[in-house]
């Protein structure tokens, strides 16, 4: 019955074929170790955010006048409305925790590397959208914070000379945040990024199949295959993968959930206190702070405190920003090593690699504490060491001693 | 590297990730000038003692908030109805006490005040406490309503130590009596943390440090003890108003965790199995 049904759907759709290259049979390395999990998990993510993004839509107001208002209503009135909330909040969190810990993955083992160079754009594509998400998501509580960070945000395209103050208006729809602002981020958080993040993912997903996993000893397992045609040191993705990621996602769950029942502000870090106010455009808080996820970013921002060639300091500072973000999507070609992986490369990649992380780490302390004089010049340091570690790489990849790369995976 | 150490790595960089995010964790903002009983701190807040689960502590607060409170302050946010319930405050007492005016049951809590003229009056309009536990931390708001002191040079002829001069008047000054901000004796510290002592008697310096504060004696309804914790329950009370359902909140969220142990333990047990083929 079931083989007749499926045959029905063969014959008009390649289902069964499809199961099989993306699922059952896809050959993944059978080195694979803790940091390809990110991936995975990211997809649930995606899941929990598109689950209870919808739930909350049903009770959300997307009106200045009401937003704040139908937060707390979803919080207080709706049954069990706090935990499709906080679920929305804990995933927003989670989501960049783990693309920081997907892309310093991929950053470690050379997984932009010919021929993977379309499946990190592609990558590094969602990574933009999500910034884009978490942004335009963050605003519509309608709280002190949203409206702030929505403000010094948005103010940054008035800082681009000459088209500054006309773009900004254009953008904002108005002259001042208003409610006409919430609407258009409303629009793009729930239907044009949501769309495109899918599509991208999809894309993302398909390109990795085609091209294969990396590993963690940067082996192309494709030399040596079975007399099937399927790599020798790779296993099927089911059952081996599947058990495994099941097993890691219940992990990953765990403390998913604890954070969402037991501590869903997270210290302010999920959910900032400041944000328990509704927007003021007379009242500016005292200290504004993007989310954590954006600090690094921010302390960029902020690191730039001259003028240069007439331009002012905060265009150039958005610049610097923007270019922070950018950089990633350039690895592929920056990177003029022979072998892939951390594990193999000289002591220079290795060097410079903890130094991004080390930076990536400060700046994302720097971001969120008030500045003083002592900490912007720190933060002008390490936005050069971050800078440094792209930058550079042209030069110390190509000019270091590299171990060799075995043929095929290494045993133990 | 084996797969220990991997595993070690990866935690070592996710926690120190999380680390490095943890500076500003403290709910809220510091407590102004707010002295500590010992005179060696200022701008603490002290400890308010918060437990959604006491019922009782909870209805005190519910009856000093709608007494005194909800004249200016709404809680816009929040039904009665849901109060009532929430507190195990029967439905009928809770209507023939705790709601004031043609109110219905399952009507938000709002106050009469006209914010227009509110403004005129306190200067500003006093805010919604709805989500003020939230936005300031329970530890400010308790320390903050047991701040109030004389000080006839502000209009309403009281100041607050936490919020300098608030527009808002001392409420619940029959209650406290007359809070004073006085100056003390205290033990005078070196700088290397010990008491200061005389170099030929060997006695212990004392130093006159000002604004301590201090109820003159049998002014108010309450004694300082009873005051305390009724502003304990007062706080407990918007506590619980930010976050009403944590109770039910944490209920649920064991039983999550308990099915999610299983789960992992389950397709841990799973895997483990599939797992031999591959050697």
């Amino acid at each position: 019955m079931v083989t007749k049904l499926m045959n029905w759907f063969d014959d008009r759709l390649p289902l069964t074929a499809t199961i099989e290259r993306h699922l059952t049979k896809y050959p993944a390395p059978i080195n694979m170790n803790i940091w390809y999990l990110a991936g995975v998990l990211l997809v649930v993510v995606l899941v929990i955010q598109l689950a209870s993004g919808i739930w909350l839509l049903m009770n959300y107001e997307p009106t200045a006048e009401g937003a704040f208002a139908s937060i707390q209503y979803i919080m207080r009135d709706v049954k069990y409305g706090y935990i499709i909330r906080y679920m929305h909040t804990t995933g927003a969190s989670a989501f960049f925790a783990l693309i920081f810990l997907h892309m310093f993955r991929g950053m470690m083992y050379g997984s932009y590397q010919k021929p993977r160079e379309l499946l990190w754009v592609l990558g590094w594509i969602t990574y933009f959208l999500l910034c884009a998400l978490g942004f335009t998501g963050y605003v519509l509580p309608w709280g002190q914070m949203s409206f702030w960070a929505a403000q010094v945000i948005m103010s940054l395209f008035g800082s681009i000379p000459y088209i500054g103050e006309d773009l900004l208006t254009w953008i904002r729809g108005d002259y001042l945040i208003s409610g006409i602002t919430l609407n258009r981020l409303f629009a793009f958080h729930v239907v044009l990024l949501p769309l495109a993040l899918i599509a991208v993912v999809f894309v993302h997903i398909l390109a990795l199949h085609e091209v294969g996993s990396n590993n963690p000893d940067g082996v192309d397992v494709k030399k040596f295959k079975d007399a099937d045609g399927v790599p020798l040191d790779t296993k099927p993705f089911f059952p081996y993968d599947v058990m495994h990621d099941l097993y890691a996602i219940g992990v990953f769950l765990i403390f998913f959930v604890a954070i969402m029942f037991f501590y869903p502000d997270g210290g302010g870090y999920v959910i900032e206190y400041v944000n328990y106010e509704a927007a003021d455009n007379l009242k500016t808080p005292e200290h504004i702070v993007p989310s954590w996820y954006y600090t690094p970013y921010y302390a960029m921002l902020r690191a730039v405190t001259f003028p240069l060639f007439g331009l002012t300091a905060k265009f150039l500072g958005f610049v610097v920003m923007a270019a922070g973000i950018a950089i990633f999507v350039a690895l592929p070609w920056l990177d003029r090593s022979p072998v892939k992986s951390i594990k193999y490369k000289g002591i220079y990649s290795k060097f410079f690699l903890a130094l991004f992380v080390v930076s990536f780490l400060v700046l994302g302390y720097l971001g969120a504490v008030p500045s003083t004089p002592a900490r912007t010049i720190a933060a002008q340091i390490f936005t050069v060491c971050y800078f440094a570690y792209f930058l550079l790489m042209p030069i110390y990849s190509k000019y270091e001693t590299c171990k060799p790369v075995p043929d095929r995976v290494p045993l133990g | 590297m084996n797969n220990k150490s991997r595993i070690l790595t990866f935690v070592v960089i996710v926690a120190a990730s999380f680390g490095s995010l943890k500076v500003h964790s403290a709910a809220g903002a510091a407590c102004g000038s707010f002295l500590s009983e010992d005179g060696l701190t200022k701008g603490e807040c002290k400890e308010a003692y918060i437990n959604a689960k006491d019922k009782a502590s909870l209805q005190r607060g519910a009856q000093v908030y709608m007494n005194y409170c909800l004249g200016c302050h709404s809680l816009k946010y929040a039904r009665y109805k849901k109060v009532s319930e929430d507190l195990e405050i029967p439905l009928s007492m809770f209507q023939e006490n705790l709601i004031f005016g043609d109110q219905k049951m399952g009507d938000l809590i709002q106050v009469g005040m006209d914010p227009k003229e509110a403004k005129e009056w306190f200067g500003n309009a006093p805010p919604d406490l709805t989500l003020e536990a939230g936005l300031r931390g329970p530890d400010w708001i308790y320390t903050y309503l047991t701040s109030f002191y004389i000080d006839e040079s502000r209009p309403l002829g009281v100041n607050n130590k936490v919020y300098e001069n608030v527009g808002m008047p001392h409420v619940l000054i029959d209650m406290q009596g007359t809070p004073r901000s006085i100056c003390k004796q205290i033990l005078a510290y070196a700088d290397n943390g010990g008491i200061k002592q005389d170099p030929l008697t060997g006695e212990q310096l004392t130093e006159e440090k000002c604004g301590f504060l201090q109820v003159d004696n049998g002014t108010g309804e309450m004694s300082p003890e009873q005051f305390d914790k009724a502003m304990l329950d007062l706080t407990n009370f918007l506590a619980y108003m930010t976050d009403p359902l944590k109770v039910e909140r944490e209920t649920i969220g064991t039983y999550v965790l308990l099915y999610l142990f299983i789960f992992t333990m389950l397709s841990y047990l799973l895997y483990r199995e599939f797992k031999k083929d591959l050697h």
